[in-house]
């Protein structure tokens, strides 16, 4: 094990993070305060509460889960696309280090970003609305399991990206609908039934639904599903960040 | 150091960038790799290092194999890449202790503050990578492959576009490192890069491995000059006096022409021309010419086939 290395990328990741605090850390956060004052504030004062929350305090989460995910996908993406990019990867893949401990090194940065982000936006929430976490535990949970699975997803695409338009591609076109239609803003009994269903398809969902439940107990999906599923798409990422390393698909000639 | 044996790659094209090539250093040697461009020679030094996955054969580097045990392997090299491929935003403090923990060694601000000062980088280890020369850039990679201790040392095409000072520089630089027992495998296509540091030199093209030899053999086989002398006027045949000489002449008739070894120490350079003059032909210009690498590959390949 090459722990040494493992904290280089972690730290070289981390300190591209403090170069640039404002976009990474004061713009999510910004952006997070607009969705409070349009939606919770303008828009929410006048929606009824949602299974005995107001309507505030119930998006809290999912806005939440919309920042970590959209984050760890770019973090992560961008963190190992742009040593491809500009060719400076020749130096980890010609260091003693293994894909495992390099996944670890740029993976593990993204998500510690995001999840300092998801907590700045759990503080910055509690200025606006009150609220309660029932689950300390399970949300920081959730919390975390969210963050790495989506900080492997992006690393996935930007080791697949060959070109700075497909590393947007997918965040932009596949899982920013994904968190809108997964529940962020709404409980999913709120839609026609057949939406219901189609909605059930819907990945994120499960995440959303589980990260509310550690707030304030309400759920769309039982939360052991909930769990089960952030385990699977873990997984499934986890498999295919193997075959890489296997094949050295787009890294290795 | 390293054995190189029946070592082959094809891309998934189809293209054959390595064909067999086999090849060992000694430990303390240095050896030029020439060849023109695509012949194959960063594709040989990138599978060593592990950037590219080789389709056949072996390789091992101080007896390790460098897929079964890449950890020793990769810890022995330091590469030197050949594209300018530094980091932007960092500077180049953080990238050399970025570089040593990538090959798994505690920090040690002595190693990186003299790596830094022997590249005279040392007034520059804060500043923006992105505000350097190219110069200097190059010499940051350079530092970064060094900064953790190799003991064999591949520099690709180190002197491309960098200017005569720091291409001596390099040269000294090279050399130290020579005393110090470093290994070391550059590549080039200038002879004259291959002739002031090279101990043994190979000829790489089309993926081929051309031949290995001294330099000394090499370049006595690649010292043939030759004076020509333009004429103003055609001339028909060749003077009896200047073909004792050992002049020839040229098949358009416009020029004679000298073949000497550019070793040899007595070429009266001035006698020949006057032996052209008061052989009552006038000079229109004159040219030396060494034989180049291309005329040397294409006698190899002939050679060859």
């Amino acid at each position: 094990m090459n722990l040494r290395a493992m904290w280089a990328i972690y730290s070289f990741e981390m300190s591209r993070t403090k170069r640039t605090v404002t976009q990474s850390i004061v713009s999510p956060v910004l952006s997070t305060v607009l969705y409070f004052v349009v939606f919770g504030g303008a828009i929410g004062s006048r929606i009824e509460e949602v299974g005995g929350i107001s309507y505030g305090a119930f998006i809290v989460p999912g806005l939440i889960m919309l920042s970590i995910m959209t984050q760890s996908l770019s973090n992560a993406s961008f963190g190992i696309y742009f040593p491809r990019f500009s060719g400076t990867i020749y130096e980890v893949l010609s260091a003693p280090v293994s894909f495992w401990e390099a996944t670890v090194g740029y993976v593990g940065a993204a998500a510690t970003k995001s999840l300092i982000i998801g907590l700045i936006i759990l503080a910055t929430a509690g200025f606006f609305v009150p609220i309660q976490i029932a689950h300390p535990f399970w949300m920081l949970a959730f919390l975390i399991l969210t963050t790495i699975t989506f900080s492997l997803f992006g690393f996935l695409i930007g080791i697949w990206a060959d070109g700075f338009e497909k590393l947007q591609l997918i965040p932009l076109l596949v899982v920013t609908p994904m968190v809108f239609l997964g529940g962020a803003f709404y409980s999913i009994d709120m839609l026609p039934s057949a939406w219901q269903t189609v909605t059930m398809f819907n990945p994120v969902v499960y995440l959303i639904s589980g990260f509310r439940w550690s707030f304030y107990e309400i759920s769309d999906v039982s939360v052991g599903v909930s769990l089960g599923m952030v385990m699977l798409f873990m997984g499934i990422c986890l498999v295919l960040i193997g075959w890489i390393f296997k094949t050295g698909y787009r890294l290795k000639q | 150091m390293i054995e190189i044996s029946n070592l082959g790659k094809q891309y998934a094209s189809g293209f054959v960038a390595l064909d067999n090539i086999s090849l060992s250093v000694k430990k303390g040697e240095i050896l030029a790799l020439l060849g023109p461009n695509g012949a194959g020679k960063t594709t040989l030094i990138s599978s060593v290092c592990g950037i590219v996955n080789p389709t056949s054969g072996s390789v091992t580097v101080g007896g390790f194999d460098i897929i079964k045990d890449y950890r020793k392997t990769r810890s022995l090299i330091g590469l030197v890449p050949q594209e300018l491929t530094t980091d932007a935003f960092e500077t180049p403090w953080d990238n050399l202790t970025f570089s040593r923990g990538l090959f798994g060694l505690p920090k040690n601000p002595q190693v990186v503050e003299k790596v830094l000062k022997d590249l005279s980088l040392w007034d520059k280890k804060d500043d923006r990578i992105m505000t350097l020369s190219g110069g200097m850039k190059r010499r940051l990679l350079i530092a970064k492959a060094l900064v953790h201790e190799p003991q064999v040392l591949f520099l690709d095409e180190p002197t491309a576009g960098v200017d005569v000072a720091l291409r001596q520089d390099m040269w000294r630089m090279v050399d130290e490192l020579r005393n110090q027992g470093v290994t070391i495998v550059l590549t080039t296509h200038y002879i004259e890069e291959a002739e002031a540091i090279a101990d043994r030199i190979g000829v790489i093209s089309g993926g081929k491995l051309l031949l290995v030899e001294d330099k000394g053999t090499l370049m006595a086989r690649m010292g043939q000059k030759q004076l020509k002398v333009e004429l103003m006027d055609t001339l028909e045949a060749l003077p009896k006096v200047l073909e004792k000489q050992g002049f020839c002449l040229a098949d358009d008739g416009l020029s004679v022409v000298y073949h000497y070894d550019k070793d040899a120490e007595e070429i009266d350079i001035g006698g020949l021309l006057q032996a052209v003059t008061s052989a009552g032909l006038g000079v229109k210009d004159i040219h030396t010419q060494q034989s180049s690498l291309e005329e040397i590959f294409v006698d190899l390949v002939e050679d060859a086939a």
